[in-house]
């Protein structure tokens, strides 16, 4: 059973103060996401990520279209109580503590009234924010804020979660954790989905992407799929084991760009070159690192396909 | 009761607690005992009328301050700082976020205005030296300011939740000015001929009757009040509230969260 089914959500804003005219914020959307699955949707600002993450949460009405999430209609509020949601840069009830806040959302989540406190203080504990729960938010910084917003989307432990831009505000260190703790999320057989301008999260993290821009969803598919529609290069890494690495003869014949860094030597050659450059290094004595394909990165891949896009835009109009 | 309509109460009344909304009373308290020490000085048998007249009103208009003031915030504030997007991502539907805010603000005001009357008491202790029955009376009063800050609050909820704080205080006080001259109105609308009547009467109906609930004066002069008309009173104000809740409701229902 997929964890999030939308079938052709669609959104179209009045704007103008007299004269009303439509402005188009997402355009038929389908889209099916797996149970346990993480998925990131990617897209620039203004895309149409938060418009999606609004209409699956219930705070604006799609102009067309329904979705499913965890086999029930997305409005049903008991699938509310299974889904934990960050929104873009999150802002709370100031007045409370963090351990208040996660008890408000406890309470209103259904959390056995046992339970709440417990829960409570391992969620913040999981966070990082153990040490401040007794602070009120009006002291918090951003990042903090977003510390305590992860915190409230996975207190209830609901089986999928919304994240929209969980990485923002985070530093260095925030961003790692952040990472593992998704990571951990699926471990546990939870569904994530989040929505991120952050290339190398998406890379890292998910096991399938979509990539919307101007309401569209314009690709789909693991990362691996996007970015396989490479050149068909391999990049051939080797070390010299005397002195400074040379440049095999051989290997330029191959017509490979080679770069030499001290003792370690890099070429970039056809795939169908790839046994013809390993005997050359054996020939010369040269020790080899590894070999991998050339992949495009996701970054590449995305700026490609919203530079396609404008273009096609562009001779359609 | 829905228990998260209560939790949604509780926290909109921990809210302004911790807002120090109810800082109002330390001013309460300093203009009421100034106010009696004054009237002990300079009047003559009418101190008791004094402070029943100056204490009554200002506990009314303390509260219609904060119930417009808090109220017009109950809605619109939580969309623009969006700290509804994590309320509504959960179990909680439109309608009883709505009933629970309203909820809140009623319970702060009759927390607020319990502390007052204490002060309306102590005031005329000081004064009169005695508390005698017609004092009582004086419950009644209170009973039906109470009764307005429920009118009050639903209707600057009902404009939260559709309109921006400036323009909710606007009109919410409007109401309340139009609504204390309810009768006049109502008495003009009598007067009045062809389609300026069904106007007339048409807006002195449909404008909360603040007038009814104004009994400071009759109180002040130990003047008994009709149960009838606190029924009157009780009905009228739980009816009127219910509507510009259930208003509030049905435009906050569909209303997309930008």
């Amino acid at each position: 059973m997929p964890a999030i089914e939308i079938l052709g959500f669609e959104k179209t804003y009045k704007v103008g103060f007299w004269v009303k005219r439509p402005r188009r914020a997402l355009y038929p959307l389908n889209l099916s996401v797996q149970e346990g699955e993480i998925f990131g949707f990617l897209g620039p600002n203004g895309a149409g990520k938060t418009t999606t993450l609004k209409l699956l949460m219930g705070l604006i009405f799609p102009t067309a279209g329904s979705a499913r999430l965890l086999g029930k209609l997305w409005t049903d509020p008991e699938v509310k109580a299974q889904i934990g949601f960050l929104p873009e840069q999150p802002y709370f009830y100031d007045h409370l503590t963090a351990h208040e806040l996660l008890h408000y959302y406890a309470q209103l989540s259904g959390v056995p009234a046992k339970e709440r406190s417990r829960r409570a203080e391992a969620t913040l504990n999981r966070v990082g924010l153990k040490d401040v729960k007794g602070v009120q938010l009006r002291k918090f910084s951003k990042g903090m804020l977003q510390r305590v917003g992860i915190a409230q989307a996975i207190l209830h432990d609901p089986k999928l979660i919304f994240f929209d831009e969980p990485m923002s505000g985070l530093d260095p260190m925030g961003r790692r954790e952040v990472r593992d703790l998704i990571e951990q999320l699926k471990h546990e057989g939870k569904t994530v989905f989040f929505s991120t301008h952050i290339l190398s999260d998406a890379e890292a993290l998910c096991d399938r992407v979509g990539i919307i821009y101007k309401g569209e969803m314009r690709a789909l598919g693991t990362v691996a799929n996007l970015t396989s529609s490479v050149q068909g290069k391999v990049e051939v890494i080797w070390r010299s084991t005397q002195g400074d690495a040379q440049i095999p003869a051989s290997l330029k014949a191959l017509g490979a760009q080679c770069h030499i860094t001290g003792d370690t030597g890099r070429a970039v050659i056809g795939e169908t070159q790839q046994d013809a450059a390993i005997d050359a290094l054996r020939r010369e004595h040269l020790r080899l690192i590894s070999l991998t394909p050339v992949r495009t990165s996701l970054e590449t891949y995305f700026v490609e396909k919203l530079q396609h896009a404008e273009t096609s835009a562009g001779k359609s109009a | 009761m829905n228990t998260r309509i209560l939790h949604i109460a509780s926290n909109t009344f921990r809210e302004a607690v911790r807002d120090r909304v109810l800082y109002n009373l330390i001013a309460f308290a300093l203009l009421l005992s100034g106010a009696a020490i004054l009237v002990g000085q300079i009047s003559i048998e009418i101190e008791k009328l004094v402070v029943i007249n100056l204490g009554l009103t200002a506990v009314s208009l303390f509260g219609i301050v904060i119930a417009i003031f808090i109220g017009i915030g109950l809605v619109s504030k939580e969309i623009e700082k969006r700290t509804l997007y994590t309320i509504l991502s959960r179990p909680v539907r439109r309608w009883e976020f709505i009933v629970g805010k309203f909820l809140g603000l009623a319970g702060t005001l009759v927390v607020n205005t319990f502390f007052m009357a204490i002060g309306v008491y102590g005031a005329l202790f000081y004064v009169a030296h005695k508390f005698v029955r017609a004092d009582s009376l004086i419950l009644i009063a209170l009973y039906f300011i109470v009764l307005q800050f429920l009118i009050i609050c639903s209707l600057s909820l009902l404009f939260s939740s559709f309109s921006s704080p400036l323009l909710s205080a606007v009109f919410a006080f409007s109401l309340f000015v139009i609504g204390s001259f309810a009768e006049d109105l109502r008495g003009f609308a009598r007067m009045a001929h062809g389609l300026t009547r069904w106007l007339a009467t048409g807006a002195a109906y449909l404008v909360p009757n603040f007038s009814a609930f104004n009994i400071v004066s009759s109180i002040a002069h130990e003047q008994p009040v009709a149960l009838q008309l606190v029924l009157h009173n009780t009905l009228y104000a739980l009816f009127y509230a219910a509507m510009a809740i259930s208003g509030a409701v049905l435009i906050f229902e569909n209303r997309n969260l930008k």
